[in-house]
C-alpha cells in the first residue's frame, strides 16, 4: 500500500481524529488527537492491509520558543511504524500539552514500546498511561529532571559522586 | 650513604625493575576507545613486551586499572568501587581523552575526567589515542613504577 493510501485509510476511518497529514518527500505523517491515538495505533497493526508488525521507533520531540509554535502544545510524541507484510511505512504524532503530558501506553500492541516510552520518560517527561514499569532507563533514579527538554540548563550537573563541575 | 640506605635502594630498584615488567591490568572498557585497547593488545603492537599481556578480569587480581572510554555519572560510582577492590600496589591509566578530561562530551551525562573519582597516574589523550600512544604511555607508567619508592 503506498503512503498516500494509508492516509486516506486512517482519515477514512477516524474523521476529525486525525488532525492533519502529510507527505514529506515520500514520507508519510498522520498528526492525531491524543484520545484517536490508542485506536489509531490498534487500527494500524490489526488492519490486514495495514499489518503494521513492528514499532521501529517511538520517541518525543520538545517544541518549546520553536519558530510559529510558541502558544502550540509542547510535546510531540512521534511513532515510526513498520509493516514487515507490505514493507511499508507510516509516522503518527500526537501533541500533548506540558501539563497534561500523558500518552496511553503502546505497550499492549508491541512490547518493544516498553523501553522506548521509559526513555520518553526519562528524557521528556512524558509519561505514559498503563505503563507496566514506568521508570527512568538512561539516567539514574537520583537525577532530578528530563535532561532533553529545551529548558533544561546546558550546564546543569548532577553527579552521584564527585564535585558538581 | 649508610649500609642499610644502600640495602633499602637497591632492593627498591630490583622491585621496581620486577613490578614494571609484570602489570597486571584491568581494563576497565565502556566505550568505542576499547577497539583500539584490543588492537594495542593484539600481536601487531604486543603489549606482552612491556610485560602487560595479560589482563586480569577481577580488579582483585589487578595491579593496574586501565580505564577506557566515557565514564557518565551513572557508571562513575561503579568505577570507584572496582578502583577500592584493587589491592595496593595499584596504578591508573586514563585512556583517552573522555576519561582524560570527558571530551567532547559536556553534558548532563558525562564525567569531566576521571580524575575527578580517582586518582590517575599516566593520562593517554586521542580519540581514540594511537597504539603508539598508548604504548608510549605504557611505557611512562613502566617508568613511573620503576623510579618510585616501593612499598612492600
Amino acid at each position: 500500500m503506498d503512503g498516500a493510501a494509508i492516509l486516506d485509510a486512517l482519515r477514512a476511518r477516524f474523521g476529525a481524529g486525525v488532525v492533519e497529514a502529510h507527505d514529506h518527500h515520500g514520507d508519510h505523517t498522520a498528526v492525531v488527537t491524543r484520545d484517536a491515538l490508542p485506536g489509531a495505533l490498534a487500527f494500524c497493526r490489526d488492519q490486514p492491509e495495514l499489518a503494521f508488525d513492528m514499532l521501529m521507533d517511538l520517541t518525543a520531540v520538545d517544541y518549546l520558543k520553536f519558530p510559529g509554535r510558541e502558544d502550540g502544545p509542547r510535546f510531540e510524541v512521534v511513532y515510526h511504524l513498520y509493516s514487515v507484510a507490505h514493507n511499508h511505512r507510516v509516522r503518527i504524532k500526537t501533541r500533548v500539552d506540558e501539563d497534561d503530558a500523558v500518552v496511553t501506553s503502546a505497550v499492549p500492541l508491541w512490547p518493544i514500546a516498553n523501553w522506548f516510552e521509559r526513555e520518553v520518560w526519562d528524557m521528556f517527561g512524558v509519561r505514559f498511561a498503563g505503563h507496566p514499569d514506568p521508570r527512568r532507563l538512561l539516567m539514574y533514579e537520583e537525577f532530578v529532571g528530563h535532561p532533553l527538554r529545551k529548558d533544561y540548563p546546558i550546564d546543569r550537573r548532577q553527579p552521584l559522586i564527585g564535585p558538581a563541575d | 650513604m649508610g649500609l642499610g640506605t644502600f640495602f633499602t635502594s637497591k632492593i627498591d630498584g630490583a622491585i621496581g625493575w620486577a613490578r614494571k615488567y609484570s602489570i597486571f591490568q584491568y581494563p576497565f572498557v565502556t566505550a568505542c576507545c576499547g577497539m583500539e585497547y584490543m588492537a594495542t593488545a593484539c600481536s601487531h603492537y604486543d603489549i606482552d613486551r612491556f610485560g602487560a599481556g595479560l589482563p586480569r578480569f577481577s580488579p582483585r587480581q589487578a595491579d593496574v586499572l586501565f580505564v577506557v572510554g566515557t565514564i557518565s555519572h551513572k557508571m562513575a560510582p561503579v568505577l570507584k568501587r572496582v578502583y577500592d577492590q584493587m589491592t595496593e600496589p595499584k596504578w591508573v591509566v586514563a585512556f583517552g581523552v573522555c576519561t582524560c578530561t570527558g571530551g567532547f562530551y559536556n553534558n548532563y551525562a558525562t564525567v569531566q575526567g576521571i580524575d575527578t573519582l580517582i586518582p590517575v597516574d599516566v593520562y593517554i589523550p586521542g580519540c581514540p589515542p594511537r597504539p603508539e600512544s598508548v604504548i608510549d604511555g605504557l611505557m611512562k607508567l613502566q617508568d613511573k613504577i620503576a623510579a618510585q619508592a616501593q612499598r612492600y
